[in-house]
């Protein structure tokens, strides 16, 4: 093993971990609202309204047809924007949240959709506002659920960043690019796979056992 | 207590228009057991739902106590619908919560405090006999039990009016009886006027006072339930009746 490996991949690792960490945060605070909002518009739901259904449904497909590698060509603007260059994790974590919000909002739409309807209907019988039905009956109902889609969608963003790697985001991906493959160290780019993988692992497990932990505190045997 | 005059309500569906309810009128008295009783289609489930506007009717005018249901606006309705208590078939408890999580809702959608909560939660287990299931979730509970814990509920705020829509159909019979006569009990100490809608004569023969039969979306025959079992005027009514004397004869000869 090379002298530089262990730094280099303390490095990227933590670069990893603060791009997925923050795009997540982000691409949480656009798909939540925005899946709810998909469910509770739809027919026969808490607040049926077809227009704003249909056109953020498909303001969803539109973004979600982007190959992520295109969305990040298309939001450099952006990102300089915002963040004030096109380099670095931070400015990858403009196209990262924008490129999983609609992912993680189909997500999050799918999860609230399997809740019970007439559990929503008992709700409102009992004079429930919308917003209450939303927050303390719609959201828990679903939470495992939730867990599980939001640890998939944590996943999918990991690989993102390593999309995110080759033009510029360091990173993992930018490190097994870099130096695995254009300088032919095949130690790198075999000891990034393993710790990608370690990582991935470690989320999953992480999800399955809080999704774990909800469901049997709701559905225990008899 | 509760009036229906002239409801009607319909339906679109991929196969045309389906006329779930024409021209309803209808009357209950404070604190009547008031049985719907009709074929699954019939139309008795839109009727009851159409009570608490959980279904909008097309037209017609609904009275509830001094409230006229059909010409409230949104935030009257809620207001209105926490003194409609409602119980289901499949009991529609929250899983997330436990069984006082579950009656303890309404209360807090009602703005209770936490005091207060507490207090009527242990109040309304106490009548529904479920004390020593107050911390459980709804898996842990048996049928019967999840549907005590849809009557708690449903009593939270001091309804005026309980809506039981099949409530005792995912029930077994011995557990019918049972959730039957916790409900006769409450429609004497609270002198709550219950209206129930169900497809099975034997919870009419047992509990209600008074009977609506809808068929098709019409109200056939209304009456004293006596006088049901005793004249039964139209052929839906006769087969009803019909199968539920078979029905006896079968539990004698056991």
């Amino acid at each position: 093993m090379a002298d530089d490996l262990l730094p280099l991949l303390i490095v990227a690792l933590s670069e990893t971990v603060y791009m997925v960490l923050l795009s997540t945060i982000m691409a949480l605070a656009l798909g939540l609202p925005l899946g709810i909002t998909l469910v509770v518009t739809s027919k026969g739901h808490i607040s049926e309204f077809s227009g704003l259904n249909n056109v953020l449904g498909t303001v969803v497909n539109i973004f979600r047809s982007f190959p992520f590698i295109i969305l990040i060509v298309v939001l450099l603007p952006l990102s300089r924007f915002l963040v004030g260059t096109t380099l670095g994790s931070t400015a990858a974590v403009v196209p990262l949240a924008i490129g999983s919000a609609p992912f993680l909002a189909r997500i999050i739409e799918n999860s609230l959709k399997e809740v019970d309807k007439g559990k929503i209907e008992a709700a409102l019988a009992m004079g429930a506002k919308s917003i209450t039905t939303i927050w303390k009956v719609l959201i828990p109902e679903a939470l495992p659920s939730l867990v599980r889609g939001i640890t998939l969608a944590v996943i999918t963003i990991t690989g993102f960043t390593a999309t995110a790697g080759a033009i510029g985001a360091g990173g993992l991906g930018s490190l097994a690019i870099r130096f695995g493959y254009m300088r032919y160290r095949d130690d790198v780019l075999f000891a990034t796979v393993i710790v990608l993988v370690i990582m991935v692992q470690l989320v999953q497990w992480g999800g399955n056992f809080i999704a774990h932990r909800l469901e049997s505190k709701h559905h225990i045997g008899m | 207590m509760i009036t229906i005059t002239g409801l009607s309500k319909s339906f679109q569906t991929p196969y045309g228009k389906v006329d779930a309810l024409k021209n309803i009128n209808l009357e209950i008295k404070q604190g009547d057991i008031f049985g719907v009783i009709g074929f699954s289609g019939a139309g008795k489930s839109t009727l009851i739902r159409c009570l608490n506007r959980l279904e909008e009717p097309d037209s017609g005018i609904i009275r509830i106590g001094e409230h006229e249901i059909t010409s409230l606006n949104k935030s009257q309705l809620r207001e209105v619908r926490k003194r409609i208590g409602m119980i289901f078939q499949h009991f529609n408890l929250f899983d997330s919560k436990t069984v006082f999580g579950n009656v303890a809702f309404p209360l807090e959608v009602a703005g209770l405090s936490k005091r207060q909560i507490k207090n009527r939660v242990e109040q309304l287990l106490e009548l529904v006999e479920l004390t020593d299931k107050t911390n459980a979730y709804p898996a842990q509970l048996s049928g019967g039990q999840k549907q005590r814990v849809g009557i708690a509920r449903a009593l939270a705020n001091n309804p005026e009016v309980l809506l039981s829509d099949e409530a005792t159909s995912a029930l077994d019979p011995k557990t019918t009886y049972a959730i039957l006569e916790l409900l006769r009990n409450i429609n004497r100490k609270l002198n709550l006027t219950i209206v129930l809608i169900t497809h099975e004569m034997d919870v009419l023969r047992r509990i209600c006072n008074n009977v609506a039969v809808i068929e098709d979306g019409e109200i056939t025959e209304m009456g004293p339930v006596q006088e049901l079992f005793l004249n039964p005027r139209t052929d839906t009514t006769r087969l009803f009746v019909q199968s539920d004397q078979d029905l006896q004869l079968n539990n004698y000869s056991i």
